[in-house]
């Protein structure tokens, strides 16, 4: 089976981050880059089907090249192989372009079922996946707390507020995984050593067959007008516990009419 | 005065969700709301509707919408959009809606914003929305250049305002296509039932974290929830020691809360929780720890063991209740 995984580089989420003032676009050069951490169980899920299906993970990602970085360590927790889309034409492209481009991509590279995070850390639009299907015309079967790969049947369960639902589709099929589905496994050495030597294809959107104004900031249906920091919370009191923290946060609360 | 299409979220039998009334309220900023009704209990909901300022109600009563994961809905909407011109199409800012708004915009060629706070009208009438980004560090002013705008609103941001509308129900015939029934639903398995407001349009979070110390430990979080009619939350460092479970993470992943009261407790407060929280409202905090970061972005709090805080707290809730 050709599994491949979407995986996006996005800015450290342990640190400070913001946009470029002028573009308002993510500032991805001041803050260090890493796989978006729900990407992680993305790989690892597509890593477990490839070893109980048999086939290869593919590893997918559209970005500058810093993404680079990245790409080499998805291929070092285990991935075959991948497919670097790399394009100064597509900067500052919002979710409607890159799922173009990651759909595009998909078309050139071939696929039988491909795994994303169900968000990315920095936009966090959560709408990716479901574009993608939506313009490759294949099941969406998104939002998987589990899945279940039976010939050429996939079926998840579709996480869901109030428990979940079970929904089945046919291969060629898009997954999203949710955060917790598997244990993301480590690189090992072996693993960061074979990685050094794994392919990793480069494709322009010319190689997409995309017009460079199909994509970019320039071109983008959803544009930022400007951003503001948000206002630092006023300070509020701290008391130390003397034995009456509870009667003092019931006052507070009293005050602030929640109880 | 354009159509401004809100796609109600509701249950089988026509129970309105909260978050269909605000992004009604949000939706008379921008033109006149017509409310789209996906599959049965639309005529138990008019009267709501109307109370809250639909002008129309499209019903488009088909099984296919739980039969089948969202494409079904985002393919009626692509229709309404076709044939009513509307300014703008609201919807719940959910994981599922935001994914029927992404298959919009592909459909109709929109851009989409995700995770709005709030909606108004900008200089020309066209939608401008608040989002906050990376957790609430920053708020971004968006607005839509191409198509018709799609916003998704986040539940619990806006507040619904009462104003009264006729919500005329007009029924539209739809059958999903082919497409649209690739993914299907076999089965819907609901989680024991909870008495609990669910964690996304709660007014009142009580979330635990590390401090907590065990899976018994967190019972005192769930207790002082009670006490307060409160959702309950949990920190990362609880979901990854397998205390509670993961559908009720508050933080960068999982769920992002904005509640009236959040109340944080044995959580220090790191990056990753308050992106999932510091649009909050009112912040309380109790914590062993004074140079927790929580105590930062707090209201109110206490430097203590909640093993002792918090029992007392629930014990004065009561008492203030009772009086």
């Amino acid at each position: 089976m050709n599994i491949v995984v979407c995986v996006k580089q996005v800015p450290d989420t342990e640190v400070e981050r913001s946009l470029v003032p002028g573009d308002n676009t993510v500032d991805r050069a001041s803050v260090d880059g890493v796989i978006n951490y729900l990407d992680e169980f993305a790989i690892e899920e597509g890593l477990k089907i490839a070893e109980a299906q048999g086939g290869e993970v593919t590893i997918l990602s559209v970005g500058p090249a810093k993404a680079a970085e990245s790409i080499r360590k998805a291929l070092s927790m285990g991935a075959h192989k991948a497919v670097h889309v790399i394009d100064d034409a597509l900067a500052g492209s919002d979710a409607l372009e890159t799922s173009l481009a990651i759909a595009e991509a998909l078309k050139v590279v071939g696929f039988d079922l491909v795994v994303f995070g169900s968000e990315s850390t920095d936009a966090r639009t959560g709408v990716v996946p479901a574009m993608v299907a939506e313009r490759l015309g294949v099941p969406q079967l998104t939002l998987a707390g589990k899945v279940d790969v039976s010939g050429s049947e996939v079926t998840i369960r579709r996480v869901a507020d109030d428990g979940y639902e079970v929904v089945t589709g046919s291969l060629p099929a898009v997954v999203s995984v949710v955060e917790k589905i598997n244990e993301p496994r480590y690189p090992t050495f072996k693993g960061i050593m074979a990685a050094k030597k794994k392919p990793v294809q480069t494709l322009s959107l010319a190689d997409l067959s995309l017009d460079p104004g199909s994509v970019g900031l320039a071109n983008a249906a959803s544009w930022v007008e400007d951003f503001a920091k948000r206002p630092p919370r006023a300070a509020g009191v701290v008391v130390k516990d003397e034995g009456d923290g509870g009667g003092k946060t019931a006052a507070f609360l009293a005050d602030r009419k929640f109880i | 005065m354009a159509e401004v299409l809100v796609l109600a979220e509701h249950t089988a039998d026509g129970e309105v969700k909260k978050v269909t009334l605000e992004l009604l309220t949000a939706a008379r900023r921008l033109g006149e709301p017509s409310v789209v009704w996906t599959g049965p209990g639309a005529d138990a909901a008019q009267p709501r509707l109307a109370e809250y300022g639909a002008a129309k109600v499209y019903v488009a009563d088909s099984p296919d919408f739980a039969g089948y994961v969202v494409a079904p809905a985002a393919e009626l909407l692509a229709s309404l959009v076709a044939s009513a011109s509307p300014a703008a199409v609201l919807i719940a800012g959910t994981t599922e809606g935001k994914e029927i708004a992404g298959r919009l915009a592909v459909k109709t060629g929109s851009g989409v914003l995700t995770d709005a706070v709030d909606v108004t009208a900008g200089t020309d009438g066209a939608p401008l929305a608040d989002q906050p980004n990376f957790g609430g560090a920053i708020t971004v002013h968006s607005t839509v250049k191409k198509g018709t705008p799609i916003i998704a609103v986040r539940p619990n941001s806006v507040a619904a305002e009462v104003a009264p509308g006729p919500a005329a129900v007009e029924a539209v015939a739809f059958t999903a296509s082919d497409a649209a029934k690739t993914a299907r639903i076999t089965e819907h398995v609901v989680a024991a039932a909870s008495e609990r407001p669910e964690l996304s349009e709660a007014s009142i979070v009580v979330s635990g974290g590390r401090g907590t110390g065990s899976a018994d430990g967190f019972g005192v979080i769930e207790q002082l929830a009670d006490s307060l009619g409160a959702a309950v939350g949990a920190s990362r460092a609880v979901v990854d020691a397998g205390w509670y479970p993961h559908a009720f993470q508050v933080g960068q992943t999982g769920k992002t809360v904005s509640p009236q009261l959040y109340v944080a407790v044995g959580i220090s407060g790191a990056i990753q929780h308050r992106a999932g929280m510091q649009t909050s409202k009112t912040i309380v905090a109790v914590n062993k720890d004074a140079e927790a970061p929580i105590f930062e972005i707090a209201d109110f709090g206490v430097v203590g063991d909640l093993f002792t805080v918090v029992p007392q707290l629930i014990e004065e809730i009561g008492k203030r209740k009772g009086l």
